[in-house]
This record gives C-alpha cells, structure tokens and sequence, in this order.
C-alpha cells in the first residue's frame, strides 16, 4: 500500500484538498493483535478438544484455501492498483466524495451492485476508490450494495440454495438499504471526524 | 466448479481491461500501477493467510447448533435480533450461510427472521471480516461500516413483514 505521496504521476491536485483515508498501513495494527489473540486461543481450544490431529486437519484444509485464494487476491490488488490509477481523482471526489450528496450514495451503491467477482475484488476496489478520493458514505454504500444485491453471490449460491422467489425477493427488500447505509455512514463521519484534514490514517 | 471458473474469467478479464486502458495512458503509468498493485498484494498476504488459517480455528469451536438454535424457536422481533447474531456468527462461506437459512425457513421459522438472518450474515459474518475488510481497509471504516449497518437487518425484516411473504 505504500505512501501516497509516492502514487505516480497523478493528475496534479493531490497538494492539498480532498482527506485521504486508507491506503498507509502499519504492518501490525491493533486489528491484527486481537485477530491473531483470538486465533491462537480458538486453536488452544481445538487443541484442547481434538488433539494435535486436530489441529493440523483444519492448518492443512486453511492452508489449501490460502493457496487457492492467492491469484484471486492477486488479481484483486491489480484491479484496484489500476482503476486508482485510471480513474480521475478529481472527478472521483466530485461524484463519490463527501459533498457528493444523494447521487455520490446512488452511484456508489450501482457500482456495488455490478462490481464483478467476489470479496477479493469488493475491498481492494473499495480501497482504491477511498484512496482517490471517494468518502466513507459513498464506500459504504458501495460495500453494503455488493453484499446485499450485488448479482455475484446471487446467481452463484442464493438461487441454488435458497430458490429464485426467495432471493429476488431478499433483494428486493434490500434496495434501499445501501443507500441508507452509506447515508447514516456519512452522517456519523462527519459527526465523529469533523476536521476530515487532520492526519487521517490510524489503523 | 464451472462457477468458479465463471468468476476467474470475469476477475481477470477485468483486470485485462483496466490495464489495458492503463497501458494506453502510457507505460509509465502502467509499470506504476502494477509495481502498486503488487506491492498491496505482498502486503496483504500475511494479513490473509492470518484471516483463512485462523478462521477455520474460530469456526471450529461455534458449534453449527449453536447457530441453528439462534436462528429457531422464537418468533416476533426477539426471533430477528437472535436471527441477526446467528447471521453475524455464522462460520464458513455461503453454503452455510444460504444452507442455515434454507433449513429455517423449511423448519417453520418465520420468514422475516430469515431475511434478518440472510442479510445479517451478508453484513456481518465475522469470517468475511476478519478475512477480507480488516485486511484491506483501514479499520475506522470497518467499524463505521459495521455499526451504521446494525440496524439494518431490522429494517429489512420489518419490511418483510410489511409486504409479505415471497
């Protein structure tokens, strides 16, 4: 992720404007601590409960989804690497941004709903889009529409499971909940952070 | 696993796509991009292997009845707030999520409740957030997001009841 400050030749602005959250990472936040204390007292338990067989069972069953998932993260970081890079970030925080309004929260939640692949395109796309210059609300709202009515786990695991009357239906019920999301989102942001240009990034 | 390739060919041809434009803004630009891009993925695979390797230790010890007790007995908005945790608490992927949810609504649990449970999981399943949003955003936006998008398993559940079964 990298400091921004080294984001190429970037279209100019950049100096001053827009608050940019996201994109600098400490390599350990707290995050990761009470992750990995909760990990080592699940695999404690599992120890406890099935024996060392246990829990070299679940390492190998992990460590083969691991390696399955890694091109996918890999194509997931290229795709948010590049549409930061393509996309205009002044545009981007014009429409996307915090006084992007009504339409900012619209656009975030269309861009959810057809945004292709699954969550290892979902988040580092949100990333990016935070990172040139979208706000909190019109992310969230993007975030919360893929989940809910993004056509992506739909077609490939609600309908076989769940029945076609039953998940368009769910999704339905779903439309306005995005925007609504990224509103309120947008609504504490602004609350809780009212100098957005103060040092931004804590992790 | 034809869906699963479906998802790859889409993933990478969108990738072909963005880089293709990038390319035509110059090769600079695109060297630029894909060192970034592979600098956030070398970053980010300690964060996932952490994520997938541990949340197959934390699902281990929620025992699936325990979900399925969540999501059964009660009716009436007790039954949504319980469906709710039993969403956010779900281990596994999909199959499980949709599978639980199925199983309720064949079992006679009610059908807002199962909506609240569906669209719980979809928003909080601790899996997808320890393995995936934790790692890639910064943390002040996945708890904002997380706790604006509390109550809104609720309103899709009252909207359920307002307008009725499928």
């Amino acid at each position: 992720m990298s400091e921004l400050p080294s984001k190429a030749p970037a279209p100019a602005e950049d100096a001053e404007s827009e608050p940019r959250p996201g994109r600098v990472r400490k390599p350990i936040g707290w995050s990761t601590i009470i992750i990995a204390a909760l990990v080592a007292v699940s695999a404690a338990l599992v120890w406890r409960r099935d024996g060392t067989d246990g829990v070299l069972d679940i390492l190998t069953h992990d460590l083969s989804l691991f390696g399955g998932i890694l091109p996918r993260v890999l194509a997931g970081c290229l795709l948010g690497a590049f549409i930061s890079e393509i996309l205009p970030h002044e545009k981007v925080s014009r429409s996307l941004g915090p006084k992007s309004g009504l339409m900012g929260l619209l656009i975030g939640t269309a861009f959810g709903a057809i945004l292709p692949g699954g969550p290892f395109t979902a988040y580092p796309v949100a990333s990016a889009l935070l990172a040139v210059g979208a706000d909190f609300g019109a992310t969230i709202a993007m975030v919360v529409s893929w989940t809910l009515i993004g056509y992506g786990r739909a077609v490939a695991w609600e309908i076989p499971i769940m029945g076609t009357d039953f998940t368009l239906w769910r999704i339905l019920i779903s439309l306005p909940l995005p925007v609504l999301a990224g509103a309120l989102g947008r609504f504490v942001y602004v609350r809780l952070y009212p100098q957005p240009l103060a040092k931004d990034d804590e992790n | 696993m034809s869906a699963a390739l479906l998802i790859d060919i889409l993933l990478w041809g969108s990738v072909l796509g963005v880089g293709l434009i990038a390319f035509r803004r110059g090769p600079p630009v695109f060297k630029a991009s894909l060192r970034e891009g592979s600098m956030d993925f070398i970053n980010i695979v300690p964060r996932i292997a952490l994520g997938v390797i541990g949340s197959g230790y934390i699902a281990a010890i929620i025992p699936q009845e325990v979900i399925t007790g969540w999501l059964g007995p009660d009716s009436g908005w007790l039954g949504v707030a319980s469906a709710v945790v039993a969403g956010a608490a779900t281990p596994g992927g999909p199959v499980i999520g949709f599978s639980i949810g199925t199983v309720a609504l064949k079992s006679g649990g009610g059908v807002p409740q199962v909506v609240a449970y569906v669209v719980a999981w979809a928003l909080f399943a601790f899996q997808r957030v320890i393995l995936w949003e934790i790692p890639f955003m910064p943390a002040r936006f996945v708890w904002l997001r997380c706790a604006v998008s509390v109550p809104f398993p609720f309103v899709a559940a009252a909207i359920a009841m307002v307008i009725g079964k499928p």
